[in-house]
């Protein structure tokens, strides 16, 4: 079996969530990687999507931020802000985009933090803000997010709800005024987590090769249920190929 | 609205002319791209304050205006310059130590917001946010926003849809237009009368300056008018909505401009080990802004050689195999 990275298993990891067709919304950072290495190993005519407007980027190179550059280059239509989130709140387009996102804490239910800890007024760390977050959990049809698994990062309550996942359990997303869509799963570098259907919580999907559910459970501040866990399949030997000689040869991200 | 044939200006006059102190101020671009650093580095230079500053996801220009103490209120949907600083660090730290008051919007809010202001209306709505804290918590309080007249009173409403289901909505969320007295851009062309031309991606530039009183906008190249009017349908902002047209070359450096220069890897790593430290901070000030005279200047302080390696390739628009670690 080869060597990798927990972040080269994320990668992967959420690369393998990304179906053939889908419009993937990409964050900053190691999503963009996800969305390069799924269109090499598991969904070639996916579409990758940036909140900056550009569609179906040519990615030589891979970028440091969604406004970088390397996201102009050979895309269908260089299109505006006011154009990509439109394209993201319509629902015609809007429930085939998934969006790929990370946050600095999250609660059972999917409600993403990115903006403080502590006091909105006077807060003790402050984050960059929503940016596209916000709209995108708001408008599509399924979510992705990238979390590092700690007990201040998996917490009860969110400091500030700046993305709203499922917000406080089943319909709630209909009866605030959302779209039906909402978040599917969490990868860690333990760890995916996905959301029941019935209850909309978070539970313990699979754990990434070597990792216990104990582990999991330690690395939280809340339960979640760990009896449907199974054990994921390590990065095959191609599929690391793909993400270090493909996606980041200057290990930009992966590092 | 302005005719002017000819509005050609040095970067300083027009700085002087229209960021004054206290002014309503909304800077172009995203995050490490095709930002205004030449003229917000003016504005450094020229010590203006209490800058009110608009922008839907900034990074390096919003972080060196509040660095140099420029800025006293922000709305912002993001501030954070990629892969060099996930979060903007002097934004950061201002915030935390409660020295400019922060209003949050999500990116999408925040372009509706300039594009309400663009249309001349007081709002837009979106379903953005709904069931979120970006509703809830307000940045400027109920007090500040009443008897302030620059700021509407509310941050934003939620109503239910007025045309009850129609369109499949049930709530909606007004945003207020946002006003500007100026707006400043670097583009990549422009003629001497104002008209504009941006390659790549617009981001929300044009929606900025549509709604402002003032536009400054600098360029790469002064081009002549009846080449930008071979290709029209290449244009995005009109003449009659730009005051000040200010040829700067290399303008957005420190950040990319596609077609012309990458980002420059060793001044954002550079940037980054100078505002992480307080110390520090004020020595890169006075190195790199107020130790030059000019934008020309700190080009000449960075170097022909380093300046070099971050051209763009003519084929993608950006310097391919650039080191970026």
């Amino acid at each position: 079996m080869p060597d990798y990275t927990g972040r080269e298993m994320m990668a992967i990891a959420a690369a393998r969530q990304i179906n053939d067709g889908d419009i993937v919304f990409c964050g900053t950072g190691i999503s963009m990687l996800a969305a390069m290495a799924a269109k090499h190993i598991c969904a070639p005519s996916s579409v990758i999507f940036f909140e900056t407007g550009a569609v179906d980027s040519r990615l030589e190179e891979v970028p440091l931020a969604v406004a970088d550059s390397r996201v102009m280059y050979g895309t269908a239509v260089n299109g505006s802000l006011a154009d990509s989130f439109a394209v993201m709140q319509n629902p015609w387009t809007g429930r085939r985009v998934v969006g790929i996102m990370g946050a600095a804490q999250i609660d059972p239910y999917g409600n993403l933090n990115s903006t403080v800890i502590g006091d909105y007024s006077r807060p003790r760390v402050r984050f960059s803000g929503s940016g596209g977050a916000c709209d995108v959990a708001s408008f599509v049809g399924r979510t992705i997010i990238f979390m590092q698994h700690e007990k201040r990062k998996f917490v009860r309550q969110v400091d500030y709800l700046t993305s709203p996942g499922w917000l406080g359990g089943p319909g709630q997303r209909e009866k605030k005024g959302l779209s039906a869509g909402g978040p599917a799963a969490v990868i860690t570098n333990l760890a995916l987590m996905g959301f029941d259907t019935q209850t909309r919580k978070m539970f313990l999907q699979g754990c990434f090769p070597g990792v216990t559910p104990r582990q999991i459970l330690d690395n939280m501040s809340f339960e979640v249920d760990i009896s449907r866990s199974r054990e994921i399949a390590p990065p095959s030997e191609e599929e690391l190929r793909i993400l270090r000689e493909v996606c980041d040869p200057q290990r930009l991200i992966l590092n | 609205m302005n005719n002017a044939e000819d509005k050609l200006l040095d970067l300083t006059a027009a700085v002087r002319r229209y960021v004054t102190d206290g002014c309503h101020l909304s800077i172009g671009g995203f995050t490490i791209n095709r930002n205004p650093m030449a003229a917000v580095y003016e504005i450094m230079r020229q010590r203006v304050r209490n800058l009110h500053l608009y922008a839907h996801s900034n990074g390096q220009g919003v972080d060196e205006l509040i660095g140099a103490g420029c800025v006293a209120a922000l709305e912002i949907a993001y501030a954070g310059s990629g892969r060099f600083a996930p979060t903007c660090i002097r934004f950061r730290k201002a915030v935390e130590a409660g020295t400019v008051a922060v209003e949050d919007y999500s990116n999408y809010q925040m372009t509706l917001r300039f594009l309400a202001g663009a249309m001349g209306l007081p709002f837009l709505p979106t379903r953005s946010a709904l069931g979120s804290d970006i509703i809830k918590k307000w940045g400027f309080r109920a007090s500040r926003r009443k008897s302030d007249p620059r700021l509407p009173n509310h941050k934003l409403v939620v109503i239910d849809n007025p045309f009850e289901g129609w369109g499949n909505a049930q709530r909606l969320v007004l945003v207020p237009a946002i006003q500007p007295d100026v707006t400043i851009l670097h583009v990549q062309q422009a003629d001497r009368q104002g008209t504009v031309r941006i390659e790549g991606l617009p981001f929300t530039d044009v929606e900025q300056a549509k709604s402002a009183r003032h536009v400054i906008v600098t360029c790469e190249e002064l081009v002549a008018t009846d080449r930008l009017r071979e290709e029209p349908e290449r244009n995005q902002l009109p003449f009659f909505c730009v005051d000040a047209v200010v040829p700067v070359s290399m303008g957005a450096y420190p950040t990319a401009c596609y077609r012309h220069y990458d980002y420059d890897p060793v001044y954002l790593n550079n940037y980054r080990q100078a505002a992480l430290d307080d110390d520090r901070y004020p020595d890169y000030l006075d190195e790199f802004v107020y130790g030059v005279e000019s934008h020309e200047a700190l080009l000449d302080r960075i170097g022909i050689d380093q300046l070099s390696r971050i051209q763009a390739d003519p084929r993608t628009g950006y310097a391919v195999g650039l080191d970026r670690r």
